[in-house]
Formats: structure tokens, C-alpha cells, sequence
């Protein structure tokens, strides 16, 4: 980075550049900025008043109607999302490394046969797996239930290639074989030597699959029809498709949608460090 | 570190009698345990239903003595794949998105490569905040992103219809023929962040040294951009172009949610809104049909573009 031949850029393409970037940026940024002021509008001030303006500021009323609604669903639903996402992404993490870092350090039969579909179900499309899963599901009675939701949350096929990459990165051989020498077993050396060298890894895997989960739809709305166990966003989708006829539910939406992005974009900046360096770690080495 | 492998090197072929069977790594049972808790649920939540789907698509529900007489299932061959090739309903889904994918994934991506490309110059300043703000959407549910652009789109509330009012155009962002490229949007703006990261990083990996013969024969930023950067992180490329097929053959959120406040999107506008429209008619045999020739296409457009892309550029 620090050892570039310095070259003259034109100031024209330095500020077109910059221009450039400001631009995008206000295109992604623009749509949260409108969510965060519609927040904290009255239900009456989001039509006749101009949308990148602040008025009369309700927020903390908007918040109390939003947690108030239908005996404190809106909690409920953020629970559930949690409960999910933090869960799923965990557990899917556990076992995405054990079985990454098994493809990675043990050489035995059938192991690039093993990988190789993984890759394939890298590729299935997840909503295509929805469908029949129901089916099956109501077959065995868990249709409606947490595990409906949470059960198929936790594979990430994803997961184990990006496990895979990273072992082979972080994890060298020579430590394996000491450890051997010590006469530990393969459980321990994974849990107390490789899985600390995998760390920034495993936070990539986790974040990766916390959003995954976080953010999916189509399995919790073709599994549940309990309203007390959806998740954020199949809440806030029933919610929105009654507006037209609860109006005021609208702004209820509104301050829903902030809550429910607030939390993820904090952990978001905050893991950036961590992100971009298991990014890194499996682009580099 | 020399020191444990030579040591390595030297005792293992001692401890090799237990683990002769496949090489001197730990025994079958040690690697099978480790394998079992990704493999346990793979199989049984992608596997299985994969299965399950391709034959219930080879079933048919028939009635005994008519209208009024029980239902069966039975084997019927390529009968509900007939029945999906001859649904204008399907063919006019598959138009829609293949539409949208023709246009929003090549623009997506030349966003993408675009701020990659910026990131990666010292032309630019305040890095990490574009790549913070581009890198925000991904951070937002598909549902919640459509639910914030669906109030940019509507005539009542949106402050970008306002404005586009006061300088005197008439935007129609839910009408017949705009609705499809507003979901589109939504799309580009949930991804675009997400796709530039992964080319970001495949930038960051290309060593400086690379560039320094170029500089020395006074090469722009601009011709090592598109002449170095962008042909050593085509796999990137061809990687994210893979994942956007597969998202846009998904396509369910964005529509869905648009169709609350459109009259303009019907409940079958994506292959992905008729299977669950038609399941939801308790039509399984049909829906799994439906879902099965989505897969299919989805792996011959994916499996097709790599193959396209690793022959041209000797990948």
C-alpha cells in the first residue's frame, strides 16, 4: 500500500471519482435516513409533510404503540428473531467448522466426492427447498413449530466451503502433528488449539449466517402460521399488507422496520474489523 | 517450527499402525464424527426434500368414478411437467425474470465493480465511509428493504416522488410497466454493497508489485484498472454473477411485498410466486414440479455461465 510510485491524478478525476462515490452513497443511504425521520413522525404528519424533513417528534409514542400493539407481539416477534438468527447461526457455525475443518485436515476416501456436493447444495436454491420441506414437515407434525424454522436454518453449505478455505489457511499441519505427538485427541486439538487460530473465520461464518437467517422469509412464511412464533420480518410483512385497511398500523410498520435493522447494523460496524480480516485470510493466504 | 515437523516427519510413521486405513490422518470413526453434525441435517433438510420434490413432480391426484368419487395419488409420469410447459402463467413469469435478470444483474455488477475498482485507487478519499454505506443494505431483511422503497414509491408519502413532482414530471413508480424495474431496484440496492465487497477483497489480495511495471511505463489508473485488476479478479466476477442468478430465479420478497400496495404484480409474477400460489391451492404434485424445473434452470444458467466464462478466459 505504502510503497506506490507516487502518480499525479488530474484534480478532474480525483473530485469525478469522489462525486461519483457520493452519489451511490446517498443512494444507499437515503432510504434508512427516510425510515429513521418517518420514525419519528405522528401517524398524521407522514402524508402532508415532506418526507426528508423532520417534524413533530414522536418517536418514543410510535415506540410505545409499536411494543403496545396486540398485547406486545411486536416483542415477541423480535424475540423470535433472535432466538433464530442467534441460535441457528451458532449452532450452523459448530458444525460448518467440524465438518470444514474435517474436509481440510484428514485425507480419506470420498473426501473431494463429499465437498463437491456441498458446492452443488451451495448452488440449490433455498426457496425451492421451502415447499417440499413443508410437506415433509407437516408429515411429522413440527410444521408450526420453532424447530420448523430453526432445524433447516442451521446447514449452510456456504458455511463449511468458507470453513474449508479457511482451515487450510489458518490451521498448519506441523501444530496438528505436535498435538498428535501429545497424545491428544482430534476433538481436543479442534477445541482447544485449532478452533482459537479459526476465530476471525468462524465470526465470518457466523455473521454470514446470522444475516442468512435474520433475513429470510419464504421458509418462516410457508412453515408458520402461529403468529406468536414469526419472525421480525414475516410480522412486518402481515402487518404491512393490512394497512390499507388499518391505516394507522402504517406508521407502526415504520417503527418496526427501524427497530428491526438498528440492531444488525450496529453489530455490523462493529464486527467490520473481524469480518474483513477472515474475508481477507481467505482471498490471501 | 522446522523443529516440530522434522520431529513430525520422523516419529509419525511409529504411531502409523492405527491409522494405516486411509493415510496416516485419524481413524474412519474420528472423521465420520466430526462429518455426521453438518451431514446429519444436509441430508436430511436438502437432500431428502430435493428428493421428495422431484418424485411427488412425477405423481398425479386422480378421482375414482368422477367428480364426487375419492382421490388418489398415483404415478404419472411426465404428466405435471407437461401441464407447467403448456402454463402461460409459468412462461410469463420465466419472461418477467428473465427480463429483470438481463438488466439488473449486468448493472448491479458494473456498480459493483465500479466502487470496487474506486476503493482499490488512492484516488479516493473517505473509504470507509462508502464502503460502510454501500456495505449497509445487505444489513436489511429483503421484506423490510421492500417495505422502505415501497414508501419511496408511493404517490402519498414519498418525498422522491415529491421532488421529482416539483420539476414538473409525473413518476408512476407501481404502474404496469415501471413495477417490475422498481423491484429491480430494490434488488440492486439490497446487493450491490455485498457483491462489491467480495471483488474488494479479491482486489486487496492482488499483490502491489503487480502493478509497479505497469506504472513505471506511466499507465494510468484507469487502463490498470480494466487492463490488470479486472481480468485477475474475473473469478470474483463470474462468482458474483453466478449468485445473482441464483437470487433473481428466487425472486419471492421483493414482489410480495410490492404486490401490497400494486394492483400491477398478480400472486404468479415470479416462478417462485406461482409454486407457492399453486401449492397454496393444495396442488403439491404441480407446485413440486414447478420448483423442480426452477432448480433446473437455475443450475443449467449457473453451471452454463461458468463453464461459458473458465472457456474464454482459460480459467
Amino acid at each position: 500500500m505504502n510503497n506506490q510510485t507516487p502518480i499525479r491524478e488530474s484534480l478532474f478525476s480525483r473530485t469525478a471519482a469522489l462525486a461519483l462515490m457520493f452519489l451511490l452513497a446517498i443512494y444507499f443511504l437515503l432510504p434508512i435516513y427516510f425510515l429513521i425521520v418517518a420514525a419519528t413522525k405522528p401517524q398524521g404528519d407522514l402524508a402532508s409533510t415532506f418526507g426528508l424533513a423532520f417534524s413533530h417528534f414522536n418517536l418514543f409514542e410510535n415506540l410505545s404503540t409499536l411494543f403496545g400493539r396486540s398485547d406486545g407481539i411486536f416483542g415477541r416477534w423480535a424475540l423470535n428473531s433472535v432466538i433464530y438468527a442467534v441460535l441457528g447461526a451458532a449452532v450452523g457455525t459448530l458444525i460448518s467448522a467440524l465438518c470444514g475443518y474435517a474436509l481440510a485436515k484428514f485425507k480419506f476416501r470420498g473426501r473431494e466426492f463429499l465437498f463437491s456436493v456441498i458446492l452443488g447444495g451451495v448452488l440449490v436454491p433455498t426457496t425451492a427447498l421451502a415447499l417440499p420441506l413443508f410437506l415433509l414437515f407437516s408429515a411429522t407434525g413440527i410444521v408450526n413449530t420453532y424447530l420448523a424454522v430453526f432445524l433447516p436454518s442451521i446447514v449452510s453449505p456456504f458455511g463449511v466451503y468458507l470453513a474449508r478455505v479457511f482451515t487450510s489457511a489458518a490451521v498448519p499441519d506441523e501444530i496438528l502433528e505436535s498435538a498428535r505427538l501429545d497424545g491428544a485427541g482430534e476433538f481436543r486439538t479442534f477445541f482447544s488449539v485449532s478452533l482459537k487460530l479459526m476465530t476471525p473465520a468462524l465470526v465470518t461464518i457466523f455473521l454470514f449466517q446470522f444475516v442468512g437467517i435474520w433475513n429470510n422469509f419464504f421458509l418462516p412464511m410457508v412453515m408458520l402460521q402461529k403468529e406468536s412464533l414469526f419472525p421480525i420480518t414475516l410480522g412486518l410483512f402481515e402487518w404491512n399488507g393490512q394497512t390499507a385497511r388499518v391505516s394507522l398500523l402504517q406508521e407502526s410498520v415504520i417503527t418496526g422496520a427501524l427497530i428491526s435493522i438498528v440492531p444488525v447494523i450496529i453489530v455490523f460496524i462493529l464486527l467490520q474489523r473481524f469480518w474483513r480480516t477472515g474475508l481477507a485470510a481467505g482471498s490471501i493466504k | 517450527m522446522t523443529d516440530i515437523a522434522t520431529r513430525a516427519t520422523r516419529v509419525v510413521p511409529a504411531t502409523g499402525g492405527r491409522r494405516r486405513l486411509n493415510g496416516g490422518g485419524p481413524r474412519m470413526g474420528v472423521i465420520v464424527a466430526f462429518l455426521t453434525p453438518f451431514f446429519l441435517p444436509f441430508v436430511l433438510f436438502y437432500l431428502v426434500p430435493i428428493g421428495y420434490a422431484i418424485g411427488q413432480s412425477f405423481m398425479v391426484v386422480r378421482r375414482t368414478g368422477g367428480q364426487y368419487g375419492t382421490s388418489y395419488t398415483t404415478f404419472g409420469g411426465f404428466e405435471q411437467y407437461a401441464q407447467v410447459f403448456q402454463n402461460g402463467e409459468f412462461w410469463a413469469s420465466i419472461g418477467r425474470i428473465g427480463l429483470f435478470g438481463i438488466v439488473q444483474v449486468p448493472v448491479m455488477l458494473f456498480i459493483a465493480l465500479t466502487m470496487a475498482l474506486l476503493l482499490d485507487t488512492p484516488l479516493l478519499k473517505l473509504k470507509s465511509f462508502f464502503r460502510i454505506a454501500a456495505f449497509m443494505p445487505y444489513a436489511v431483511p429483503g421484506v423490510i428493504a421492500a417495505i422502505m422503497w415501497s414508501f419511496l414509491y408511493s404517490p402519498q408519502l414519498s418525498p422522491v416522488v415529491d421532488v421529482l413532482k416539483a420539476v414538473g414530471l409525473q413518476p408512476d413508480f407501481l404502474g404496469p410497466g415501471a413495477v417490475l424495474w422498481s423491484a429491480a431496484n430494490v434488488s440492486t440496492w439490497l446487493w450491490t454493497g455485498y457483491n462489491m465487497l467480495i471483488m474488494y477483497s479479491a482486489l486487496q489480495a492482488i499483490p502491489q508489485e503487480l502493478y509497479e511495471a505497469a506504472k513505471l511505463d506511466g499507465a494510468s489508473n484507469w487502463s490498470i484498472a480494466w487492463r490488470i485488476k479486472v481480468p485477475i479478479i474475473a473469478p470474483s466476477i463470474v462468482l458474483t454473477t453466478v449468485f445473482s442468478i441464483i437470487g433473481t430465479l428466487q425472486l419471492y420478497a421483493e414482489p410480495a411485498v410490492l404486490r401490497q400496495i400494486s394492483s400491477n404484480i398478480s400472486s404468479t409474477f415470479t416462478p417462485n410466486m406461482l409454486a407457492y400460489a399453486v401449492a397454496s391451492g393444495n396442488n403439491y404434485q404441480q407446485a413440486a414440479a414447478i420448483s423442480v424445473v426452477i432448480a433446473v434452470i437455475t443450475f443449467v444458467l449457473s453451471f452454463g455461465f461458468m463453464r461459458l466464462t473458465s472457456k474464454k478466459a482459460g480459467l
